[in-house]
């Protein structure tokens, strides 16, 4: 046991910290993420050319990464820049096609800009409730249905899709162009889409998915902890910064222990939220994966809504405000927890447990 | 990063549990499982046990004569001791005065004081708080003054926990009465049998029986007792506190009382179903597993720090807030899981023939109350906040 992170990941974090930090500070991120497309395409490339998507990659399927700590490495510096890239579809398809055995050259290259549709609007989290359906048609499938909160779907080349295929939970893979994509910005920035299908041709990439399903939610939540946790670090240096030199009453308002004691336990759950999250990148491919994942999104998605909110508050009027950047680590840590299954899902997940 | 243990860690493992299954008496294990008090005999027993087995000062490093653990295996063994229901080791000695010497005693004292606690010998206990100086204890009164070779010490100590079971004591004493109250305080070690020495117990809130009050009249102290420069005490005390810090997340004390709260909601029935598959009770639970798995990993991640570093730092406050909130949390859900079956108050049943208690649960509710104490002691965790505000916001 120990906590030090490899060279080749420590790297990895330094190269993309230093571009975020040079090429993607928050001027640029707020003109990307909340306008149309909802990110940048040309730093999308050059992302990937730092190795973003191969870090996202076991080595046997091309890539060079793929382990929680690669994911939990990239998803942190994406977060500490409020990066609206949507590499969470990149991870998610990377899942899903390597349990499907499936190429990813395209994947890895960045030639393809893959998004994937789990939920729907009445399933958001519950995946065995989904509707959509596949049946066959001549050589392939099609699909009937309509995917909601398909994050990257608004900038897409190809969708993969969570259908029911005989009752049972099945992946397809479905040209973007060939489905009807209702792209919109998000309110913390970064875009997402609703699918809509109507006899959309699909080909079939895993049968009997759940457990392929299982693996990506954990690996996706993973990402989101990761991403949190970078977002409130980042948050909290703006607090700190503002406590040491925002006065009133004639003396900093850190001064004050009413918010130097809710400012220390905004560290201690930051802190706690990086060790549970660690607890679930160890654990991304094991037995118990789904469950440390499920523990892991149930802490951060409290922890970060207090910092977000404790943050606004501390800050007072001005954090309120567009201008100013703590706002938007705001939006973005509270919005967060509506992903791939919230506080209150994941502790039920948790507490089904329990039962013998 | 790697949170799995390697084949010395494992093999480690299985070497502490099998020294706990073949040493450690049935039973000293039978009271503690009870929650009960636990004798003086008891706890110099176990100690004795692990001296002999070079087990006992965990934290000192090997030219000391402690064992050279890395907080690895720390941990393992503080949670393997929670499984098998070992008393917590008395920390007074070894986790706070025995650094203290290390660090600030002359060779002498090395000596001298380093080996009665490591064969555990001597039972030392703690003159900090005085019941004008808790949260401030800069404001200590309690007087040293010098006379020839000896300081002449008045004044009167409170919360000396076990100190019925001691023979000695260290001290924070005052030794000069101007200036800032830090600059004039310092760190001294007291023979109990002293003339003029009195230990009076305090009655805690669940009527038991752990801490005392310490009268000090015209006691007579070499003054080579004296530990580091005179007036030099603040630092050696907040030098002993940050590492009473680094013990006292009280992993394994919290992993155990999880594991009680889930058994105890097995076997409990609410609602036509066991109180663990009810929805408001399993999501208390839930929230505590979770919040007691990610501070396993805060712990290790802040000793592993602290061992890179050479020293505990600030950050280590983190653990004892935390720590202690999630301990008193569990201990919540033990008392609640059991109901009116909690209230029976030990010691207070008329008829002995009549089990109003399930087995093995008769002081739950007093080990809650008494649990209160976690987060007042060592530091309040509002007095931490204040530590940890100092380094964050450097104001």
């Amino acid at each position: 046991m120990h906590f030090d992170l490899t060279e080749d990941r420590q790297m990895l974090a330094d190269t993309l910290n230093r571009y975020l930090a040079n090429q993607y500070g928050i001027e640029a991120r707020n003109a990307a993420a909340y306008e149309a497309p909802f990110h940048d395409p040309s730093k999308w490339t050059e992302m990937v050319e730092l190795g973003i998507a191969g870090a996202l990659v076991p080595e046997e399927q091309g890539g060079f990464g793929g382990a929680g700590f690669d994911i939990a490495v990239v998803f942190e510096a994406l977060g500490r820049a409020l990066c609206p890239e949507p590499f969470l579809g990149t991870l998610l398809a990377a899942r899903l096609l390597g349990a499907a055995g499936a190429d990813m050259e395209a994947l890895v290259s960045g030639e393809t800009r893959y998004a994937v549709g789990l939920g729907e609007i009445d399933a958001a989290y519950d995946l065995d409730l989904i509707e959509t359906a596949a049946k066959a048609s001549g050589d392939g499938y099609v699909l009937n249905g309509r995917k909601s909160a398909v994050y990257g779907g608004q900038d897409a080349d190809v969708l993969l899709v969570l259908a029911k295929l005989d009752g049972k939970a099945a992946i397809f893979s479905v040209e973007a162009s060939a489905a009807n994509v209702v792209g919109y910005g998000m309110i913390d920035g970064g875009g997402a889409a609703e699918v809509l299908l109507e006899e959309t041709a699909a080909t079939l990439l895993v049968e009997g998915a759940e457990a392929a399903v299982a693996d990506a939610v954990a690996a996706g939540r993973l990402a989101l902890c990761a991403e949190a946790v970078g977002a409130m670090e980042a948050n909290y240096e703006i607090l700190l910064e503002y406590l040491k030199t925002r006065k009133q009453f004639g003396r900093p308002i850190g001064s004050f222990q009413v918010l130097q004691h809710r400012t220390v336990d905004l560290l201690t759950e930051i802190e706690q939220a990086r060790s549970i999250t660690i607890s679930a990148a160890a654990s991304l491919g094991d037995e118990d994966a789904s469950l440390k994942a499920a523990m892991a999104k149930n802490l951060v998605g409290r922890a970060a809504r207090l910092v977000a909110e404790e943050s606004i508050q501390m800050h007072g009027g001005i954090a309120m405000t567009w201008e100013y950047a703590a706002s938007h680590y705001g939006k973005r840590l509270v919005m967060l927890d509506a992903q791939l299954g919230d506080t209150d899902q994941c502790l039920t997940e948790v507490m089904q447990s329990y039962a013998a | 990063m790697d949170l799995s243990y390697s084949s010395e860690e494992r093999a480690f493992e299985a070497e502490v549990r099998d020294f706990l299954e073949n040493n450690l008496p049935d039973h000293i294990a039978a009271a503690v499982r009870s929650g009960g008090e636990l004798t003086g005999e008891m706890m110099q027993e176990w100690h004795r046990i692990l001296s002999a087995k070079g087990w006992l000062a965990t934290t000192w490093p090997e030219k000391y004569g402690g064992p050279g653990w890395t907080p690895v295996q720390r941990h393992i063994f503080e949670v393997e001791c929670n499984r098998f229901h070992a008393p917590r080791i008395v920390p007074f000695g070894l986790a706070m005065l025995g650094p203290v010497i290390q660090k600030f005693g002359n060779d002498r004292q090395k000596a001298e004081v380093l080996p009665g606690i490591l064969s555990a010998e001597d039972w030392w206990c703690q003159g900090y708080s005085e019941p004008g100086a808790g949260s401030d204890l800069a404001s200590l009164k309690t007087r040293a003054e010098r006379d020839g070779d000896d300081y002449v010490i008045n004044g009167q100590k409170t919360w000396t926990t076990l100190g019925q079971f001691a023979n000695k004591i260290f001290c924070l004493v005052r030794t000069k009465f101007e200036g800032k109250p830090q600059e004039g305080i310092s760190f001294i070690l007291v023979d109990l049998d002293t003339p003029g020495i009195e230990m009076r117990p305090i009655r805690l809130i669940e009527g038991g029986y752990e801490v005392n009050e310490v009268f000090f009249t015209d006691v007579r102290v070499p003054a080579e007792n004296l530990v580091g420069e005179e007036n030099q005490g603040w630092t050696i005390a907040k030098f002993l506190l940050t590492h009473e810090r680094t013990n006292i997340a009280g992993i394994g004390v919290s992993m155990q009382a999880l594991e009680e709260v889930k058994a105890l909601a097995r076997k409990t029935r609410r609602n036509g179903r066991p109180l663990i598959e009810d929805p408001l009770f399993a999501s208390r639970v839930a929230q505590a597993e979770i919040d007691l798995e990610a501070m396993k990993i805060t712990n290790l991640r802040m000793l592993y720090q602290a061992q890179k570093q050479g020293y505990p730092g600030p950050e280590t406050s983190i653990l004892k807030i935390k720590g202690t909130v999630i301990n008193q949390e569990l201990r919540d859900l033990a008392r609640r899981a059991l109901g009116p079956s909690a209230a029976p108050f030990p010691g207070a049943i008329t008829d002995g023939n009549l089990a109003l208690s399930p087995p093995d649960t008769a002081n739950n509710a007093a080990r809650y109350f008494n649990n209160r104490k976690t987060s007042i002691f060592g530091g309040s965790n509002e007095i931490q906040r204040n530590i940890l505000t100092k380094t964050m916001l450097e104001l």
